[in-house]
Formats: C-alpha cells, structure tokens, sequence
C-alpha cells in the first residue's frame, strides 16, 4: 500500500496506451457478465430449484398426459406432504408471437407448493372465487398492459372449446410477483376446473404433478415409491426432484455452458495478450526508471512487486468497470426480453468468479514483464544496455 | 516523386520492418481472430439450423393441420377428415389412390450419446402412411430395411442415429410399455426429417392410446401451383375446419424464432468484441507509431509527405487485420463445419439435429468486420504519424 501513489503515477505515464488496454479489459467483463446472465437464463433456475419439490411426468415424455386420478394416490404415498397439478395451455395472445405460457393449475394447491408466488390476499380469495379468473405475473402484464379486472382473449393452438372455439377469455383477477432469481413471473395461471369442463378433449388429464415431501432427505425414496406404484400400468411415470427435472430440460437445448466456455475462453486469451503486451512495453521502455529504483534501495522483490501491482491494477479497474456496465446492461435487458428469457440477471457466483479473473490476468499478464524487472541488474540497465 | 511512389516506399519500409514488431503485432492479429472466429462459429450454428429446417420441405408437398394449430404435435385430425384432404382436388394420384399420408407425432425420451442413460431428449417419433416416403420424394433407406407395415418396427433417421443412443438396425428400444424393433436407417435429403423416427402410423395410435385419430396430413400436389386449388376447396368444405401450407413455409416458419434468437446474442457478442479488438488494434498500431518515431521524422525531414506516412500505418493496420481475420475463419472452418449437436426447437418442443454451417458468406462477413476493425484501428494512429513535429522527434532519440 505504500507505493499505491507509485503505482497509480506509473499506471498513467503513457495515457493512450492505459486508457486502451483498459477499454479492452472493460469489453471483456462487459461480454463476461452479459453471458454469465445468459446461460444462468438458461439453466432455467436449475440452481435454485427446491429441493424438496418433486417433479412427476409420464414416462414416455413431457408432453404424455397423465390421469387426474392419480392425484389422490400420489397424495396418499407416504412421505408427501402436498401434491398439485398443472397442464401445458400453449395459447397465444393477439398475435402468434405473444406465446407466453399459460397453465390450467388447481389454484389453492399450486399456490401451497409455490410459495415464492406473491400474490395479495384480496387477489387471491377474488381469484379462488371466480371460476373463468386468471392470475398474471408482473412482467407479462406489465407486457402486455394488462390491469386487474382486464378480461383478456387467448387464442388456442391445442385446446379448442367444446363448441368449436378456439378463444379463451379470462378475468384477471390478480397480477402476482416471482424473483427473477427463482424464475420470474411471465406466464398466467387459470382454473383447471373451467379448463377441464370446456375443452373439447383429453378430459381428466393433466400434464404434470408437482409434490412436496415431508423430508428433503426422503426425496429419493418417495420419487421411487410413487414411480412403482404407477409401474405396468398404462401411463408409468417418471419422478424426479425439481432441480434435477429442470436440468435435464435445460440440456435438451445443447450445451450452452460450453458455447459460453468457448466464447469467453477467445475473450479472455485476447486480453490476456492485450495486457501482456502492455506491461511488457511498460517495462521495456521504463528499465532505466527501475534502475534508478533499485540504486534508491527498493529491493528486487518490490520492484516485482510493482510492476505486478500495476498490472493487476489494469485489469482490476477495466474488470470493475465492465462488470457494473454489464450489470447496468442485463437490468435493462431483462425488462425487454422477460417474455422469452425470464429471470435474466447476473449471479452473485458469477461475481466471485469474475474477480479471480479479475486477479488470475493480472498476474498472468505481468508475470513475465515483473520477472524481467527483477532481473535487472543496475549497472547493465543504467548502461543504456537495451 | 509522386505520391503513390513515396506511400508504395513507406509502406514497404514499413512492412519489411514488421519483423522487429513481432509481440506488438501478434497481439492485433490474434485479436481480430478471435472476434472473427467466435463470429463464424456462433452464427454457422445459425445458417446450419436454417439449412436444415429449409432443406427439409418441398414445394410440391402441403401439410394440412387443424385450424389454429401452430405445429403437428398441437393439432388433432379424424380419420373422416383425413379422408376429405386425400379426396380434394390438386393432391396427386399414384397408381393406388391419392399421395397422401395422415400422420401422428409425438415424443419420446431417449438418452443421448455419450451422456449417460439419465440424460433426456424429446426425440420426435412418426407415424406415416404407405406413401409417406412417397409423398416426400427425397427419402431413401441407407441402412437396414423400412419398416414392415402393421409391425412395431422404427426406421431412425441419419441425424438421430447419430445423435441418441440405441437407434442403429438391429436394436430394440422401449417407450413405455411398448418394445420397438429398429430395422433401417434413412435419409431425407439432410432436412430436418433426418432427426425424427418413423414406424407405421397404425402400430402408433394404439400404443399412444390415440384411437383412430391423427395430427397432420401430407399431400404431395400435382404441381407446386396447386397449392390455391386444395385450399380453396378445403375451405369451401362445411365438414372440415383446417389450415394448409406449403411444407416449405411450414418449415421456414419454424426455424425463424432460433435462427433470429441465435442472431440476436450472435451479432451483439461479435460487435462488442470487434469493440475490444479495435482498442486491441489501436494500441498495437500506436506502439508500432512510436516505435518508428525517429524513421518517420527522417523520412519527413528527407522531404516525404505527411499523408504517405498516414497510409503506410494505415495499410499495416489493414493487413494485420486481414490475416488475423483469415486465420480466425480458417480455424472456425477447419473445426466447426459440418460439427453435428441437436437442439430443442421451441415450435415442435422436439429435437433437431443440424451441422454448423460455415458458409462463404458468414467467412466474406468476418472478413469484413475484420478490415473494419483494421481502418478504426490504423486511422487515429496514421494521423498522429502524419502529424508528428519533425524537429522534435528528431530529438527525442
């Protein structure tokens, strides 16, 4: 800390040549940040998914139903302490690009399961008592410009009406708020009851159950239970924890985590040749100044030390400067694109990460050039020796 | 001399001297790689999805689907109304009745290669009729045998086979209850068939429970213009409520919300680090400035013009530029063409498996990002070499 003036002074002798190499620092944490978000969006809150919560599809796959029936039987296995149900509606609004999800659930205990929905209590006792009502996350009506009170057409792709009709009108009876963090909110829950009643077929089935056992450390044993009860029957099922379900979902759309990997390997080595160069050029032009030093008594060891501390120094303040554009950017993105990518934003892990970056290129970067000061001899370098 | 004489001599002198420059320089070049490399690789995973979904339709063939329906797995046909399509005018006729095929589609799980039984894909599985080979014209069976009708036999298309574990001939694969034998292999002229499976329409709908129903219909049309007359006419008929389209706007419609979402993060990533590479190139080149301040104040103070300097640092900028972009497309050609992943389209919430696409066009596009990041970066630092104060650099060393 004694020599931070030294430092900083050096840090600024060629002004051009810092300002750039720190701009080329600042782009790379701003690409590092903005693709951290990314690829957490598309883990699909695999991280913070419950662990006590339970997933059961059908065996087969997703898009298999599964009988209504099944709802008590699962209620009955020993180790759940709560069970709902949910089904996949696929209908857009106005336009075939609106398709932001919409689930029939059973709206008292989905809202049991889900207790990170936020939804006031008047809301919600308005929505329980009206059978054609629909709650709306914030960022989807904010979308759309939806109000409580609102009575909204969705077209159907799937679930035509009894009658034929393919629009779907709900009141909005509450608009509810989930983190970004577990998932955000954009999507719209109805009534099973008044979904089941009204669509054309498939009657008494539903897409998924969603459980919550007793005991977290029981997941494994009751997952297993509920899947051998169901087993050589016409629809097995498959039971898995919520983290592990959405993981697996995540997969299917590629491995994002190594594209990322790839794109910021490139970013990173190209700093790393950045900085380097400049603290080599630093030291290359700066060798009569650190003889200089050296006759005042700094010993080789702090002259290494410097140079290093210049270097991390770079990247630190590039690296901070980046991370908090990025920060500013992904706020700012995640409003405009929550319809199709919720619950953007930088992960607290992705900030730890980025200062060992932060100090990992700094070193790497003034490693050779420092090792070269330490080197120095005084007599050689005050010969003009160059 | 003229003007062109003296920036020709300067340039020279000044590329012939690249040699003792060779950190300084290297860092540019591999700076421009890298962004014109990530830019290829990112965007051929875009013109690959795209070539797949768009080589999949023909012209020739329509799909018929429940109205409202925005793809096969949402829609619902019955066998009366499958029947009304096969009959209407503009569907081609063979030899034993109309070329159409009523078909199911639904979803599988399957593991895929290489990443352990847990991991899951929802791989499409197709029920076809007798002429749905047929009806599409460009499928032929490489491997194996199709499958024998009435039988719970599946023929796996090239890219699923290659893609998910347990789909060469000769394997047997469960989906429920219901064991499947597979038989062949087959190829549908690399289009986005070649990810799904397919087995006789009539062993599927039992075993999905799906009665005598079916989701789309494919007719092949007695000319790509006849398209108008079988939707007029289905239009017309009171019994029926459904949509036809073109396979190849069924398909195109498909592939768009990837291709632009791969789109949407690929330019924005490429633009922000040709960003970077052009602070990158802008540091190189005012080093490599500096590093001739005594050459140039004396090729001034001999009587060269002040432009001639700006163009040589110009035109070393340019060309490190260009062999870095080089080197970046040539390395994301070497590695990325034709690499074949799958991934989930959205649309049908079913796999597709593509290769990346390293066309000529994304390569002419790296390589003018990287001629753009050479000018920005050449620009400021030829003006300061134009502009250097004779007398004093002349000193300064």
């Amino acid at each position: 800390m004694r020599y931070a003036y030294l430092v900083w002074k050096n840090l600024w002798r060629r002004k051009t040549r810092t300002i750039l190499t720190l701009l080329s620092v600042l782009v790379a944490f701003v690409l590092f940040g903005l693709l951290s978000a990314l690829q957490y969006a598309f883990s699909l809150g695999a991280d913070v998914a419950n662990a006590d919560r339970l997933v059961t599809i059908h065996r087969v796959s997703l898009i298999q139903p599964l009988p209504i029936s099944y709802w008590q039987r699962i209620r009955a296995t020993p180790g759940v302490a709560d069970v709902t149900h949910a089904n996949w509606f696929g209908g857009y609004y106005q336009e075939w690009r609106n398709q932001a999800p919409q689930f029939p659930v059973d709206a008292e205990s989905y809202l049991r399961i889900y207790p990170e929905l936020r939804l006031p209590r008047e809301q919600r006792e308005a929505w329980l008592a009206n059978r054609t009502g629909a709650i709306v996350g914030r960022s989807l009506a904010e979308q759309f410009g939806w109000k409580v009170g609102d009575r909204i057409p969705i077209q159907a792709t799937i679930w035509t009406q009894k009658g034929g009709g393919r629009v779907w009108e709900f009141d909005i009876d509450g608009i509810f708020d989930v983190d970004a963090e577990r998932g955000g909110d954009a999507y719209l829950l109805f009534h099973y009851d008044y979904f089941n009643e009204a669509r054309a077929f498939g009657e008494d089935q539903v897409g998924w159950f969603v459980l919550r056992v007793a005991e977290e450390a029981d997941a494994t044993a009751v997952a297993a239970a509920i899947d051998q009860q169901f087993a050589n029957s016409p629809a097995e099922t498959k039971t898995s924890t919520e983290r592990a379900f959405a993981e697996s979902f995540a997969r299917q759309f590629g491995d994002i985590g190594l594209i990322v990997s790839g794109v910021l390997g490139a970013v990173f080595f190209t700093i790393l040749l950045v900085a380097g160069n400049t603290m080599a050029h630093a030291v290359r032009e700066r060798i009569p100044e650190l003889a200089v030093l050296k006759t005042l008594g700094f010993t080789d060891g702090s002259v290494f030390a410097l140079v290093l501390a210049e270097s991390i120094s770079i990247v630190l303040i590039g690296g901070v400067l980046g991370m908090a554009l990025a920060w500013a950017a992904v706020g700012g993105l995640a409003q405009a694109v929550s319809a199709y990518l919720p619950g953007l934003f930088i992960p607290g892990e992705a900030l730890g990460r980025a200062l060992l970056y932060i100090v990992l290129v700094g070193l790497v970067a003034g490693l050779f050039p420092a090792l070269q000061a330490r080197r120095l001899t005084i007599i050689e370098a005050l010969g003009g020796h160059r | 001399m003229s003007w062109f004489r003296q920036a020709a001599a300067v340039t020279g002198m000044n590329l012939r001297s690249l040699g003792q420059r060779r950190g300084a320089s290297a860092v540019a070049v591999l700076g421009v790689a890298a962004v014109v490399g990530v830019f290829a690789a990112v965007l051929s995973m875009a013109a690959g999805f795209q070539h797949t979904m768009n080589s999949a339709g023909s012209e020739a063939v329509a799909v018929v689907m429940r109205a409202g329906s925005t793809a096969e797995l949402n829609s619902g046909l019955s066998n009366e109304q499958v029947r009304i399509v096969a009959d209407a005018p503009g569907v081609a006729r063979g030899e034993d009745g109309p070329l159409a095929s009523a078909e199911l589609y639904v979803i599988v799980d399957l593991p895929r290669k290489g990443a352990g039984p847990d991991s899951s894909s929802n791989v499409p599985l197709r029920g076809i009729q007798q002429h749905g080979a047929a009806v599409r014209g460009n499928v032929t069976i490489t491997d194996g045998r199709m499958f024998a009708p009435g039988r719970a036999e599946i023929v796996a298309g090239r890219g699923a086979r290659g893609q998910f574990a347990g789909l060469d001939p000769g394997d047997r694969v469960r989906f429920g209850q219901a064991e499947w034998q597979v038989v062949g292999t087959f190829e549908a002229g690399g289009g986005v068939s070649e990810s799904e499976l397919w087995t006789d329409v009539r062993v599927l709908q039992p075993a999905y429970r799906r009665g005598n129903t079916f989701q789309s219909v494919r007719v092949r049309l007695e000319s790509p213009e006849a398209l108008a007359q079988l939707d007029a006419a289905l239009e017309a008929d009171p019994r029926i409520d459904v949509d036809v389209e073109r396979e190849t706007d069924y398909y195109a419609a498909q592939s768009e919300a990837l291709t632009r979402f791969i789109k949407s993060i690929g330019y924005p990533l490429s633009i922000l680090m040709a960003i970077g590479a052009v602070f990158g190139a802008l540091n190189t080149m005012y080093s490599s400035v500096a590093a001739r301040t005594r050459e140039i104040a004396t090729l001034r103070a001999l009587g060269f013009g002040a432009s001639p300097v700006a163009v040589s640092t110009l035109v070393e900028s340019l060309l490190l530029a260009l062999i870095g972009g080089i080197i970046g497309a040539a390395i994301t050609w070497v590695v990325f063409n034709g690499y074949t992943v799958s991934t989930l389209n959205g649309a049908t919430f079913s796999q597709v498996v593509f290769a990346f696409a390293v066309t000529p066009a994304l390569l002419a596009q790296g390589l003018v990002a990287a001629l753009v990041i050479g000018l920005l970066g050449g620009l400021l630092p030829g003006l300061r070499a134009a502009r250097l104060p004779v007398v004093t650099a002349l000193r300064e060393l």
